[in-house]
């Protein structure tokens, strides 16, 4: 699903964000990203949206090189791709509904197919009865939750989280991190950066650990490995 | 997982017919309909949202429909004033006229032969006898100095020959020769010749007309800038926004599309707010100008701005909106990257 190949990042000011990196994630794993700050993470999720390009390399995302991933093409690669954010970056002027919407809206769905997947997407955050509110009127976890539910809601193949309970208590971020375990079991590819590493061992999944720019260590469930291990092979 | 999505899409499909939707491929033709659909469908979203985001801040989109309606107004009633000078003036081109005050011992039957003679000219088009006793009536009613006219023992006024020259053969040595002609004849008192100041209404015309151009594109390039400006100002005001649809996979003409119709809606609701304000100045100029044609004698009624300006107007306005907003939009829309 995720394959980068010798993968170099160097932003314009020459700061070498990602050194020869490599790493290979199956479709429908569940990989938590660590290492401290500066170390990659976010860089790393950046590549895979295509948010910036990576400098040297390979990547294949969804067996699409991106490198032949054309300027005006990036809308519709984007398009299977959910994204979270520590800062959740809700939009305060619009309503939960129109929130979580957003990325039907920008697909081009119709109202009535986009309200169901709404409801059905603030149902599984637990979230239905706020549908109509703004998220100026939700607790810090709810809109965490909406932003959940956004990230989610298009159906991507891939979702990207970028600390996603930085700003979550213990109880409310491991409650969020089960919610990503309930749709990474459904099938979607989930990649979280997170430095917050107590809790991310207690979930029992693959950890990658970057430093500089590389791969530091590389921890995972066996049943992981395996399926990694058959895709390769 | 591609499969998936693309089930996703098939659902969304509306079938042409029903027997081309048991084919188990998608058919070009359904497929381009689908994507015509969703294509109006979201200019329909585009067009709602930015007119809702008018309702949403009513004031300030008035105020800056206003400025543009003032911008648009301005040239356009000068252009309408400038429109009904030309038609007024028009009925006077190609009357070039040579008014002959006649000798006072002249009488009426003698006049009368004089107009018919002068007719045999061949420089001369038609010829029109206004007895002095009708001219001092006329005078009587339209000056307001009818008192002043009936205290005098008799009419002061000559008998007056209109002529006017044949036309194909006019021009400025032809005609001053011919009024010298006139004037030595032993019945003519004085002849005059009103070209001179209906020549300098011409040119000062072409000057208020260029002026008017000139007005007209400072003022357009004005409202270029105000919606430029505003449009501007949007963007950055809803720059999370943006962000965030670039990043859910918003292409940049769904992103744009919402500012370019906000554009239109200034633009268009600019050109009523013009269309409204020359509405009132011409009702608030009627009377008056009624009043002064009907002291010229005249049935003159200003000339509004009809059906098709009214729309040339709106249009205009519409047009400034939508490339002002496209040029904002192409400027300021790319440098907001998604982080």
């Amino acid at each position: 699903m995720i394959r980068f190949t010798n993968v170099n990042m160097t932003y314009a000011d020459g700061n070498e964000a990602l050194r020869n990196l490599n790493l290979h994630i199956a479709q429908g794993a569940m990989v938590y990203i660590t290492g401290r700050s500066g170390a990659g993470k976010s860089t790393l999720l950046r590549l895979i949206a295509l948010i910036d390009r990576h400098t040297r390399g390979q990547i294949i995302i969804n067996g699409q090189n991106l490198d032949r991933v054309r300027n005006n093409r990036i809308p519709l690669f984007r398009r299977h791709i959910g994204f979270m954010f520590q800062d959740h970056r809700l939009l305060q002027d619009r309503t939960v509904f129109d929130n979580v919407g957003l990325p039907l809206v920008i697909a081009g769905y119709r109202h009535q197919e986009i309200r169901k997947r709404v409801q059905a997407a603030l149902d599984k955050v637990s979230l239905l009865p706020k549908i109509n509110s703004y998220p100026m009127s939700l607790s810090g976890g709810e809109q965490q939750r909406v932003g959940v539910a956004r990230a989610v809601v298009h159906r991507p193949a891939i979702l990207l989280a970028d600390e996603p309970t930085g700003n979550l208590d213990p109880a409310l971020s491991w409650d969020t991190m089960k919610l990503f375990e309930q749709f990474n079991q459904v099938g979607v590819t989930v990649l979280i950066a997170s430095h917050d590493l107590d809790m991310i061992k207690r979930l029992q999944k693959r950890i990658i650990t970057l430093k500089s720019g590389r791969i530091l260590t590389h921890a995972g469930t066996p049943m992981e490995k395996q399926a990694q291990t058959n895709e390769t092979g | 997982m591609p499969e998936r999505q693309w089930k996703n899409k098939r659902r969304l499909m509306k079938p042409v017919n029903k027997r081309k939707n048991t084919r188990p491929n998608t058919s070009f033709k359904s497929e381009l309909k689908r994507r015509f659909d969703m294509w109006l469908l979201q200019h329909l979203q585009a067009f709602i949202f930015s007119l809702g985001q008018f309702a949403k801040y009513p004031l300030s989109s008035l105020l800056t429909s206003a400025v543009i309606g003032i911008s648009l107004a301005l040239p356009a009633s000068f252009y309408m004033l400038f429109d009904n000078v030309r038609f007024v003036s028009s009925s006077w081109d190609g009357s070039v006229q040579v008014t002959l005050f006649l000798q006072t011992e002249i009488n009426d039957e003698q006049a009368a032969t004089f107009a018919n003679k002068l007719k045999d000219n061949k420089n001369i088009n038609e010829t029109t006898f206004i007895k002095r006793a009708d001219a001092l009536a006329e005078y009587q009613k339209l000056s307001g100095f009818a008192d002043a006219l009936n205290a005098l023992d008799e009419n002061p006024l000559p008998n007056v020959i209109l002529v006017k020259p044949e036309l194909n053969n006019i021009n400025e040595s032809d005609t001053e020769a011919l009024i010298k002609e006139l004037e030595a004849m032993p019945e003519v008192d004085a002849a005059q010749y009103d070209s001179q100041w209906f020549k300098r209404l011409l040119y000062l015309l072409d000057i208020v007309n260029r002026v008017i151009i000139i007005l007209s594109t400072l003022l357009a390039v004005g409202v270029l800038l105000i919606i430029g400006n505003t449009i501007r100002l949007s963007i950055y005001n809803r720059r999370a926004e943006i962000e965030i649809t670039k990043l859910f996979g918003g292409t940049d003409s769904f992103i744009q599309r919402p500012f370019l119709y906000s554009g239109l809606w200034y633009g268009a609701f600019g050109g009523i707010i013009a269309w409204l304000l020359i509405g009132i100045s011409m009702q608030l100029l009627r009377g008056p100008v009624k009043q002064l044609a009907n002291l010229y004698a005249s049935d003159f009624q200003l000339i509004g701005l009809g059906f098709f300006n009214s729309l040339l107007l709106v249009g205009t306005g519409i047009a400034l909106g939508l490339f002002g907003s496209w040029i904002s939009v192409k400027r300021h829309l790319r440098d907001i990257d998604p982080v």
